[in-house]
């Protein structure tokens, strides 16, 4: 955080809460505090597409009121939250750092917009990310890159980098970002933030723009592990908006944090792929010796399949983001780009529309589809899929968790990978299977690596068991190295 | 039985016209019929919006229904409980069923693609017993959304080309469907006809569409291919646009005949999908096999399976009504006619064979009640206006020779534009009185003395000549007299 300033405010979600419903500190002053903090670094970050100040202030000063009137104001009374710009926002832009979506305004807002609002939480802008999603640095964006703010030269991962710069920038002491194959966790290891994918479908994905729908999954970003799990538990549970929403009720988060991992059978992947850097791979070490310490038990399992992960990834989610964004075609919403007939309306608009990244994933998607290559691309990515599931659950015979890099490197030089597709797509190596099984995920802080830039270890549970993620990952907190 | 009463009823013996086998130039047809039916349900199939027909355009619509960024669909589940309902009518197995996405750009089509069951239909191998006694196997029913409306303006017969622009309403985009696939099992127009018209009789009879082809909540689309009798099937083509069960006729008759011409040649049928010009009454090449769109079906990720359990399956059965077939059966038997006869198709047809049966249930004769049906309540709806019991007391006067059929018809008029009355209130009222046996037959003996020349005629066998006669009674009678009853007099007295 060289050339940046410390955040204004050094308190965490959880303080702020607490203090503005007990009338000790003004939501007002909370939100200004951090428009100020945004105001003065954001030119060097740039991780919002749009920052809501009028209308951060107008609503946190509602919290205030309601505060004032005795009313009970939400687990995340005048917390700022800065959301992904693929986040549908009522009568406010939503862009995904796309051109294609110019001008237009969402008459809706997403579900966990309204749950944000139900906790008191107040929105104070839209994050930058790789256009639709898709990408590993946020470089992909229409309106430019995002920086890291612990090094403005290195990217901060993506696609959510918006979301997890804003929070290592100290412009938010929480964000939310999509993972549809590591999204959250890369540029939360980058970012030295807590990331968190939970199950899929313990969010809501009504409102979220969608990249890869039976991938993707809306998750936090935060300082620590507490206030990660205090924003999940306000957004998730049931929604009757999304059918593959879990129709169960909102996770139980924030009471398992002080368990500990006594008696936990924690595994080590033998089989995973390799490309890790040395620093990271003596980071995620230490982690396991960590928890051994805190009395867990460690266990060497194979999960034969990981390794196909990031293929079958790459034409399951393009095949289904082919589809997904097949409807942006100028003719209800966002650019129309001029032509004398529709056809010359649609290719027009959308080649002036996306870019280079996204027309790459849908051609790749449309392929992997089409009638003749069905069977050998698309059909046999569905296997690869469920044949990770299956090691996966058989890993889960021996183990509780499994513990992983988030990312093979540390926070990497803007420009680095941009000219190589192929190694920008491995950034997701470890993070992509458990979007293809649906398993809750989550990157951890755990010391520095090279350049001193943060490292972050992944932890990844069965299904539905995010609190036991919670519970590992608050004990690597408490036992990560100071530097 | 009175009898009168019997030479009223057999006047109509009329049934359905069963047609010899098609046949040309030594091939036969085959064809089979996916038919497109709107689902009579309160929502779209997967948004709230109202599912509405002849509102301003773009007013039912939605998110979902514009595919907007981040809308999600979500399953109506009374569209599912239609179709559970349609494919048990049609005999079908309810199974376990999945949605894919059927991916294809279209102005009218808001997310580029349509959510349609793929291969996990919800409805699989059912059948249909039409007319004629052949059963048509139904091989799939599956639910799908509609897609919007285009208009374009500017071309010739609002085709798209050259058209100026196209306008587009997305009220329908939405719209549940079922699509319901037979097997290649017709072999003639009429068959055709009658699989649709049937059809049409067991979509309404359980309240899943109001099948109005004219209005579009009921599409045929037909598969037609010809074959020397016992060869392998011919290539076919798939003719669309077909709006009433006379087109799909026609279409599949035409169709048939060109096919048939081309391989007389030694020309090969290309499969394509045609057009039928209901104008020119001919099918016109819309696209051929090479251009069809690859649609890339996978699986819709943001909707789950739909496997409804017996419970659901059972109570949907239960409340599922009679059947078109059982309730021409059940009338035919209650009227003394054949279930295929006209009046009881068209009673039934218009749902109006319980009141019927109510007519004949409060005492009337349901055999005199179902030619008034028939005649005088095309317009009425399945519950006439007219109470059961109201008619069922006119037919017994008719019956008990109170009155005549004529008088009986007049009588129905005023009933029907009263929504009922007493009809003997009606007769009294007009003047209508039951004349005496002795008093007609003096009347028929005055005619015959007055007409010799036509008893003679009569007589030697010359029925025609009974015409005179009867007129001279009616005139005698002033309109009174029972123009049967004079008939029976006559050919009674002639074979004295």
């Amino acid at each position: 955080m060289s050339d940046i300033a410390p955040p204004t405010l050094d308190l965490r979600a959880a303080t702020i809460a607490v203090r503005v419903r007990a009338g000790e500190l003004s939501a007002a002053q909370v939100v200004d505090d951090y428009l100020a903090a945004i105001d003065a670094h954001e030119t060097d970050v740039h991780a919002f597409n749009l920052v809501l100040t009028d209308e951060a202030r107008a609503r946190a000063a509602a919290v205030d009121d309601a505060v004032a009137a005795g009313d009970d104001v939400g687990p995340l009374a005048g917390v700022p939250v800065a959301l992904k710009d693929n986040m549908c926002t009522r009568g406010v832009p939503t862009t995904c750092s796309s051109k294609i979506l110019e001008g237009w305004r969402p008459p809706y807002d997403a579900t966990i917009v309204d749950r944000l609002r139900d906790a008191g939480a107040v929105v104070i802008g839209k994050t930058n990310l790789d256009e639709f999603a898709m990408g590993s640095s946020t470089e992909n964006s229409a309106f430019g890159r995002t920086n890291n703010p612990l090094d403005v030269t290195r990217v901060p991962g993506g696609s959510s980098g918006g979301s997890a710069a804003s929070v290592a920038a100290g412009f938010a002491p929480l964000a939310l970002g999509s993972d549809t194959g590591g999204s959250i966790r890369q540029p939360a290891a980058l970012c030295g933030v807590v990331g968190v994918k939970p199950t899929y479908g313990a969010v809501s994905r009504l409102g979220l723009v969608a990249f890869a729908s039976s991938l993707d999954q809306i998750g936090p970003f935060a300082h620590d592990v507490a206030d990660a799990a205090l924003v999940l538990e306000a957004i998730s549970g049931h929604d009757p908006g999304d059918s593959t929403s879990i129709d169960q009720g909102p996770l139980e988060l924030t009471t398992v944090l002080e368990h500990g991992v006594d008696g936990m059978r924690i595994g080590r992947i033998t089989d995973l792929p390799e490309g890790a850097d040395p620093d990271v791979v003596e980071r995620v070490d230490q982690a396991f010796a960590a928890l051994a310490d805190a009395g867990a038990t460690i266990i060497d399992v194979s999960v034969p399949a990981f390794g196909y992960g990031l293929t079958a990834y790459y034409l399951i989610a393009p095949a289904e983001a082919s589809s997904n964004l097949a409807r942006y075609d100028g003719v209800r919403f966002g650019m129309r780009a001029e032509a004398p007939d529709t056809n010359a309306m649609y290719i027009a608009t959308r080649t002036e529309g996306f870019g280079a990244e996204v027309k790459r994933r849908i051609m790749l998607g449309t392929y992997a589809l089409s009638a003749g290559y069905y069977d050998a691309y698309y059909g046999r990515a569905l296997k690869v899929r469920r044949r990770i599931a299956q090691d996966f659950a058989a890993a889960y015979a021996q183990v509780d968790a499994l513990v992983m890099p988030a990312s093979p490197s540390v926070a990497f030089r803007a420009g680095d990978k941009t000219a190589d597709p192929m190694s920008m797509y491995l950034c997701d190596t470890y993070t992509i299977p458990a979007n293809l099984t649906g398993e809750p995920a989550m990157s951890v802080p755990f010391g520095t690596g090279a350049d001193g830039l943060p490292v972050g270890v992944q932890i990844i549970t069965p299904a539905l068991h995010d609190a036991r993620m919670f519970q590992v990952a608050a004990e690597l907190e408490r036992r990560a190295p100071a530097s | 039985m009175h009898p009168v009463a019997s030479l009223a009823v057999v006047t109509d013996t009329t049934t359905a016209d069963h047609a010899a086998p098609w046949e040309h130039e030594g091939y036969e047809m085959v064809v089979g019929l996916e038919v497109h039916v709107e689902l009579d349900t309160a929502t779209k199939l997967f948004s709230a919006s109202p599912h509405r027909f002849g509102d301003e355009p773009n007013t039912n619509i939605d998110p979902v229904t514009l595919g907007l960024p981040g809308a999600l669909p979500v399953l109506n589940r009374a569209a599912v409980e239609q179709a559970m309902r349609l494919g048990m009518a049609l005999n079908c197995t309810i199974q376990r069923s999945t949605f894919a996405r059927k991916n294809y750009f279209y102005p009218d089509m808001p997310k580029a693609y349509q959510i349609s069951q793929y291969d996990e239909p919800i409805c699989v191998d059912g059948w249909l017993d039409i007319a004629d006694g052949s059963r048509i196997e139904i091989e799939r029913a599956h639910l799908e959304e509609d897609t919007g409306k285009s208009t374009h303006v500017g071309g010739a017969g609002g085709r798209i080309h050259g058209s100026e622009h196209s306008l587009i309403d997305f009220n329908r985009a939405g719209i549940p469907l079922v699509e319901i696939v037979s097997r290649p099992d017709m072999r003639s127009p009429e068959q055709a006809r009658e699989y649709v018209s049937e059809l049409r009789a067991i979509l309404i009879a359980v309240g899943a569409s109001d099948a109005k082809m004219e209005e579009g909540s009921m599409r045929v689309d037909a598969n037609v291919s010809v074959r020397r009798p016992g060869a392998e099937l011919g290539t076919r083509c798939e003719i669309k646009n077909l709006n009433s069960v006379r087109s799909v006729g026609r279409a599949i008759d035409y169709e048939a005949r060109r096919q048939v011409a081309m391989l007389d040649v030694g020309d090969a049928v290309r499969q394509e999908t045609r057009h039928w010009d209901e104008n020119d009454g001919r099918t016109h090449t819309l696209r051929s096999k090479e251009d069809a769109d690859d649609y890339r079906y996978f699986l819709e990720p943001d909707l789950v399976v739909v496997d409804p359990d017996a419970a659901w399956i059972d109570s949907v059965r239960a409340s599922l009504p009679m059947l078109p077939a059982a309730r021409r059966q059940q009338l035919a038997a209650a009227v003394g006619m054949e279930p295929d006869s006209e009046a009881v198709r068209v009673v039934v047809d218009r749902g109006q064979d319980n009141y019927v049966l109510a007519v004949g249930a409060a005492d009337g004769d349901a055999a005199r009640a179902i030619v008034h049906v028939k005649e005088a309540y095309a317009e009425a709806g399945d519950v006439p206006p007219v109470p059961a019991g109201d008619l069922a007391e006119l037919t017994k006067m008719e019956t008990a020779g109170e009155i005549t059929a004529t008088q009986a018809k007049e009588i129905l008029t005023v009933l029907v534009d009263n929504d009922g009355g007493d009809p003997r209130a009606i007769a009294a009222d007009k003047g209508f009185e039951a004349m005496d046996t002795s008093e007609l037959e003096a009347m028929v003996d005055a005619a015959i003395e007055a007409q010799p020349d036509a008893w003679a005629k009569f007589c030697a066998g010359e029925k025609k000549a009974a015409g005179a006669l009867v007129g001279a009674v009616m005139k005698a009678s002033k309109g009174q007299a029972d123009g049967k009853a004079v008939n029976i007099l006559l050919n009674q007295k002639r074979t004295q």
